[in-house]
């Protein structure tokens, strides 16, 4: 039981914490509070579901055109809605909203609802450790949940797009009066946050189907995750998704499965009680949210 | 030569929007005609059963509660507290209004009010953890709780899991089917427009506006914002309460996306913030979207597109595009 738990806790884990990335990286660089984010992910998996089935792409092809749309489209949606209404927050709420929903009821009306829509896993098969069978695609997530934060340090920390990224989440005026173009960071933040999305929606969409729920379930992981550790800080978001994955595995071994997702709901109210600006949130403290 | 549009107010108008000089009927009528017509219409209307259809009769009474979610969305709204997810009002005033008339076999007419309350109470217990939350933090957890709570009905198996209740009594005659909720929606749509106006409507505003300031003066701002969310939960939770009756059955389907979506759009469209607004959002949206039942569950992805379509380009909505056309002469006037 007990390794059961630590080896699937981690990976759950990993799991949130990939999901939540993408959201809290686009809100704490432009303040968007992307909520088309559960929108973008279906729609990940779907587009690489009908360039495998309807255009024949090997799968590396496939994958690595999805990112690209998906990103493309964070920046067309910053670019021809959001900038209209940047700085009133009901607005850029409501528009990305209105958009995530639609995404996802047009898929529904599409008629994307049954059991054949699944994703193949990267390669089968499985290994045991400690006992405890765990399949490929599940260490999968794990390397890529890795890589993606390493990516994320370096890209943050070394190059020239993510010293700007940095800069806006900082300060924006300053960063204006370096020479720092907001409107065009903020799109690209967008830009990657969706695709962060979409690499998210390829490597977990395959352990079960694309279901259209799921696209409002992934917004919530990411409100949660982003609640509970602080919605800018990378090491709040992976401690958080520590906290909620291993919390959410010991639910679900001990009590029921189906009352995991009361967890999220638990975690919410707990830290909003008791310290409003998520664990380890800084730069957006107490004044900002309550 | 380059010419630019004037805009003039009529002269009636004195100091401020909604002080007025008025000096013969005809300007009493001037004023009165828009607030009169709306409301004979909606009193006529039910009248007019056997001429346009008991079809379209059910359009209006669900406009009707659309409406009570839209008038309860932007009161929320007033207070500087978007909710993305009015269903929660509207599925907690169906299902105790269910249960009080499933279990414990309540007639309508205790169970909808009672219904109403304790529903109103329950969201807004609900809410109170996170009322002190702004802005977008606030809309994410509503967005999230109307989601929730059908997820534990369903994971719970409590008032009837999956399947809900159904077999609950009808409401006792056609008349009270149909007056019920306009007569609810006028209360509502008046209620709020003197509310917002008293001192006690200012406050709310202010907290909306600038919420430290309201702190300043020694106000528990926390303290109204949860009586400004229990008022909008009774009108939210009231149309729950009454359709649950009218279907006679109340099921997962009230915590449905739709009752989030539809009100939020009735309201953007129609203009936040002037209560009149919503409710023509809502008789706009209802009726239309009874238009395109053919299209099934499209239907969501057109509100969505109006949705983003008015908070691009039309950000003021219908109500306050037409009261300007109203209230103002319009020219073209020679620039030099």
């Amino acid at each position: 039981m007990l390794p059961s738990i630590i080896i699937y806790g981690l990976i759950n884990s990993v799991i949130l914490a990939l999901i939540a990335m993408g959201f809290s990286l686009t809100f704490g660089i432009s303040g968007v509070a992307n909520f088309a984010y559960g929108g973008f992910y279906i729609f990940s998996g779907f587009l690489v579901w009908m360039l495998l089935n309807y255009l024949k792409f090997p799968l590396i092809l496939a994958i690595l055109v999805t990112i690209g749309v998906v990103g493309l489209l964070g920046f067309v949606t910053y670019w021809v809605i959001l900038l209209r209404v940047r700085g009133i927050p009901l607005s850029e709420v409501i528009a990305t909203f209105a958009l995530g929903v639609g995404i996802l009821e047009l898929f529904r009306w599409m008629g994307f609802v049954t059991y054949e829509f699944t994703l193949p896993y990267l390669k089968k098969g499985m290994v045991l450790i400690a006992g405890v069978p765990v399949d490929y695609q599940r260490l999968f997530i794990i390397g890529i949940g890795l890589a993606l934060v390493l990516f994320l340090y370096f890209f943050t920390h070394h190059t020239r797009i993510g010293l700007a990224f940095r800069g806006i989440a900082q300060n924006e005026r300053t960063a204006i009066s370096l020479g720092i173009k907001s409107d065009r960071t903020a799109a690209l933040s967008l830009a990657f946050g969706s695709a962060m999305a979409s690499v998210a929606a390829i490597f977990i969409l395959p352990l079960g189907i694309i279901s259209i729920n799921t696209g409002y379930e992934v917004l919530l992981i990411a409100v949660a995750v982003g609640i509970v550790g602080g919605l800018e800080s990378v090491s709040g978001i992976l401690v958080a998704s520590l906290i909620l994955g291993y919390a959410q595995v010991i639910v679900g071994t001990y009590f029921k499965p189906e009352w995991m997702m009361v967890v999220y709901l638990a975690a919410i109210v707990l830290v909003l009680a008791i310290k409003p600006s998520g664990l380890f949130g800084k730069f957006k403290e107490l004044e900002e949210r309550v | 030569m380059k010419f630019r549009k004037e805009r003039l107010d009529r002269g009636i108008k004195a100091r401020c929007e909604d002080i007025f000089a008025l000096s013969s009927y005809r300007e009493i009528l001037y004023l009165a005609f828009p607030r009169v017509l709306p409301v004979a219409a909606l009193l006529i209307l039910p009248l007019l059963k056997d001429v346009v259809g008991m079809y379209w009769e059910k359009v209006l009474m669900i406009t009707c509660t659309i409406g009570l979610l839209a008038l309860s969305w932007d009161l929320m709204a007033s207070v500087g507290l978007i909710s993305l997810g009015q269903a929660l009002f509207f599925g907690a005033g169906a299902y105790v209004t269910g249960f009080l008339n499933h279990s414990l076999n309540l007639p309508p007419i205790l169970s909808i009010p009672l219904g109403t309350l304790v529903g109103a109470c329950i969201s807004t217990l609900l809410l109170l953890p996170v009322v002190r939350l702004r802005g977008v933090y606030f809309a994410i957890i509503t967005l999230t709780l109307p989601l929730l709570l059908a997820r534990f009905i369903e994971t719970t198996k409590i008032l009837g899991g999956t399947e809900g209740m159904s077999g609950l009594s009808p409401l006792p005659n056609v008349w009270i089917e149909l007056y019920v909720p306009v007569f609810a929606l006028l209360i509502c749509l008046f209620g709020f427009r003197r509310l917002i106006n008293e001192d006690y409507g200012l406050v709310l505003q202010g907290i909306r506006d600038n919420d430290r300031a309201v702190m300043s003066g020694a106000i528990n701002i926390y303290w109204f914002k949860a009586q400004a969310v229990f008022i909008a939960a009774v009108a939210g939770a009231f149309a729950g309460a009454f359709m649950t009756h009218y279907n006679q059955v109340v099921g997962m389907a009230a915590f449905a996306m739709d009752y989030s979506i539809v009100p939020l759009t009735a309201a953007v469209l129609g203009g936040v913030g002037s209560f009149a607004g919503p409710t023509i959002g809502a008789f706009i949206l209802v009726p239309l979207s009874e238009l395109l039942r053919a299209v099934g569950t499209l239907r969501v992805v057109i509100y969505s597109a109006i949705l983003i379509i008015c908070v691009v380009g039309l950000p003021e909505g219908v109500f306050h595009y037409m009261r300007r056309k109203y209230h103002q002469f319009e020219r073209m006037v020679e620039v030099g």
